[in-house]
């Protein structure tokens, strides 16, 4: 059965824990994680709740894989209302947190309500209690781990938490877990800002030992890791470059947005690529990259782990930066480098440090300074906003001054903090944000990649890849290559994706496995794990029904097909120059059929027939 | 003829001597094919996933096998390799 069965549901105004059993009929449609947690929060929030506000609940979920032997079982997620979107949220974190949940005898823990002063949770196995953190607020994350771990003296206990950002009312504040894991993107973490929840800390013992089927579970898992280890991506390229190896890629195909998605092409991109991060620099002879790093159970490793070279201006008075920490991965890369226009290595891993240490997440936080960036250089915003701050394109010193300054609370970090639409819609410019329902987007540029768009537009949460990677697809040739600028079979192939990821975020594991894992090679360690039918073709009813189930939530929340949209730029703004010159994204001719092939209406609504079939 | 060619990754070990990180300028026959240039670097066909010439695909096989190059062409090669 491999679910503990167990929930936490955890009542802030009262200050009170209680247990209950998970609901069993609501697993075997949603499995676990991203879907059964959706499935709760819509049966349980309000869609038009103020995200917010104490109706709105916070949920840490793990899915039914989640703490055993198979690969890449450390993923676990936070489901919500999201502040920055006003859409469904679920944003998905590895590291060792999910593990330690599951290992404590629970499913998830529901958040309900408003703590009327700041508080966290410790839970010990199956003892749960709230407890003060009056001196924990106004911490870093990192403060706030070092102090948590040394109150309770216990080294294996694993916490996640806010940063200061999330306090200070930043809109795309994450969870971070482990110090530099996060759960990053839609706001999460500041809906437990708004709960006056300050952390989760979690210690479990107990072991999961309860598979369905534990010889066919070791036979399934052991099947999966070999797939993994002998695949070249998987046992080789993302151990050895990590994601970052595609800032050369995409640049080179002509589909690396920058500044602001003004350019497509980012002339830097090479010195701050994967490569780059290897190379040993002059002033220690040590490469920014000291090692990879694995999330709890993982076989790919695909984690960077980084130094800032100590004499760089960004740390040279600070030792306690000059040590090794979370690196950049490639879209944090991209949104801290070329969406600003900043080449400086050294000053971008800086930055991604502040943004695991205060907890904000670094594709908005990149994306909003680069649209604050396009907005100085116009002269909408400018030094006495920023505080003085020649906030410019490319100009690592602003850069770095202005995130110090956002993460202490400072001059203009009440603004960057509104995410990029508000803050264009502030200023006058609204059409330069670059978002779909209020999201940024992440490194891939739509112009030049046509399915990515179509993605973009109609993700759950707003602006995501990790709805629907076509780009394993149209750029990396997984499992098929398609054509970057063809619209032809990307619904399809659209559709295929956000099931099939919809799925793997229910069930416990790493959507990385599936650069080497199809469903064939998924399917049998869920079903041999988990009672029920677990077949291939279930499990791709299932990843539909949740994806649909999301898309229900919003349109309870207001949303339209209008929202199904891409901002002016990305559609009327042609390509300048490069491989791709001339393009534009075409969603208009991916649109309509994507609604067809999803069996909703011509205006992206969900018939009845389409929600029978799917029990929904 | 002179063009350019870029390795990447875990290919940058097949450049030969130079400055820059992975890309050199290199001499070659006058009207070289794709499959030989890659072949010229003992480039593996596996190794040889993504390739494109002056950024854009050209697909393992036939593809690589009729492309003929031109002088200043831009060939860039990586392994397999994702992210996201």
């Amino acid at each position: 059965m491999s679910w503990t069965r167990n929930v936490l549901r955890v009542d802030l105004s009262k200050g009170s824990c209680t247990s209950e059993p998970l609901n069993m009929e609501w697993a075997k449609l949603y499995l676990g994680q991203r879907g059964l947690a959706s499935k709760y929060l819509s049966e349980e929030v309000d869609p038009k709740c103020d995200p917010l506000g104490p109706e709105n609940k916070f949920i840490m979920t793990t899915g039914p894989l989640t703490g055993t032997m198979a690969s890449t079982s450390g993923r676990y997620s936070c489901v919500t209302k999201g502040p920055l979107t006003g859409a469904i949220a679920c944003s998905n974190s590895g590291g060792y947190f999910g593990a330690e949940l599951k290992n404590a005898g629970w499913d998830m823990i529901i958040f309900e309500g408003k703590s009327d002063k700041p508080v966290y949770l410790l839970l010990q196995d199956d003892k749960a209690e709230l407890r003060d953190a009056t001196h924990l607020w106004g911490k870093t994350a990192w403060e706030t781990d070092d102090i948590i771990h040394a109150t309770h003296q216990e080294p294996q206990m694993r916490i996640a938490t806010i940063g200061r950002t999330a306090e200070n009312g930043c809109l795309y504040a994450a969870v971070i877990n482990d110090k530099h894991r996060a759960a990053g993107r839609s706001g999460v973490g500041t809906v437990m800002a708004s709960k006056n929840l300050k952390a989760v800390a979690v210690r479990g013992t107990q072991g999961i030992g309860n598979v369905e089927d534990a010889n066919a579970f070791m036979q399934a898992t052991n099947d999966g890791k070999a797939v993994l280890a002998e695949n070249a991506v998987t046992g080789q390229g993302l151990p050895a470059f990590g994601t970052q190896v595609l800032m050369n890629v995409i640049n080179g195909i002509g589909g690396l947005p920058a500044r602001n998605m003004r350019d497509v092409g980012f002339e830097g991109a090479e010195h701050i690529s994967a490569e780059a991060m290897a190379e040993p620099r002059a002033s220690d002879g040590k490469p920014n990259l000291t090692t990879n790093a694995a999330c709890f159970g993982c076989t790919i490793a695909c984690g960077r782990i980084s130094t800032v070279d100590p004499t760089h201006f960004s740390v040279k008075d600070k030792p306690q930066y000059q040590g090794a920490s979370g690196g950049l991965e490639y879209e944090a890369a991209w949104a801290l480098g070329a969406d600003t226009g900043v080449d400086d290595l050294d000053a971008l891993t800086y930055v991604n440090f502040l943004c695991n240490e205060d907890g904000m997440d670094p594709i908005t936080y990149g994306a909003t300074v680069a649209a604050a960036m396009e907005m100085f250089e116009d002269g909408n915003i400018t030094t006495e906003h920023t505080g003085g701050i020649e906030l410019t394109f490319g100009n690592a010193e602003a850069f770095v001054a202005i995130t110090e300054q956002f993460c202490q609370g400072g001059t203009f970090a009440e603004d960057l903090g509104l995410g990029s639409k508000r803050l264009t819609e502030k200023y006058g410019r609204p059409e330069l944000s670059m978002t779909v329902k209020g999201q940024e987007f992440p490194a891939y540029d739509p112009r030049g990649i046509q399915g990515i768009g179509l993605n973009y537009a109609t993700s759950n949460r707003g602006a995501c890849h990790l709805r629907g990677y076509t780009i394993a697809s149209e750029v990396l040739g997984i499992p098929v290559k398609t054509e970057l600028n063809d619209t032809d079979g990307k619904p399809e192939l659209v559709k295929a994706f956000q099931d099939a990821t919809a799925l793997v975020d229910s069930s416990g594991l790493c959507i990385f496995t599936t650069f080497a894992w199809g469903m064939d090679n998924i399917a049998p360690q869920i079903d041999a794990a988990c009672e029920g039918d677990w077949s291939v073709e279930n499990c791709l009813e299932v990843g539909e029904r949740v994806w649909n189930m999301e898309r229900l939530f919003n349109e309870a929340a207001g949303f339209t097909a209008d929202d199904d949209k891409l901002p002016k730029r990305l559609l009327e703004e042609a390509i300048k120059d490069g491989p791709t010159k001339g393009q534009v994204n075409r969603l208009g001719e991916m649109l309509p059929k994507y609604y067809e092939v999803r069996g909703w209406t011509a205006d992206g609504k969900i018939p009845e027939e389409t929600r029978k079939r799917l029990s929904l | 003829m002179n063009i350019n060619i870029e390795f990447y990754a875990s290919l940058m070990k097949y450049l030969p001597p130079g400055k820059s990180r992975f890309r050199r300028e290199v001499k070659v026959d006058d009207g070289i094919t794709l499959s030989k240039l890659i072949q010229q670097y003992h480039i593996s066909e596996q190794e040889a996933h993504l390739v494109l010439v002056n950024g854009h695909f050209v697909n393992c096989g036939e593809d690589r096998d009729s492309r003929e190059l031109a002088e200043g062409d831009t060939v860039s090669i990586w392994p397999p390799v994702a992210g996201g």
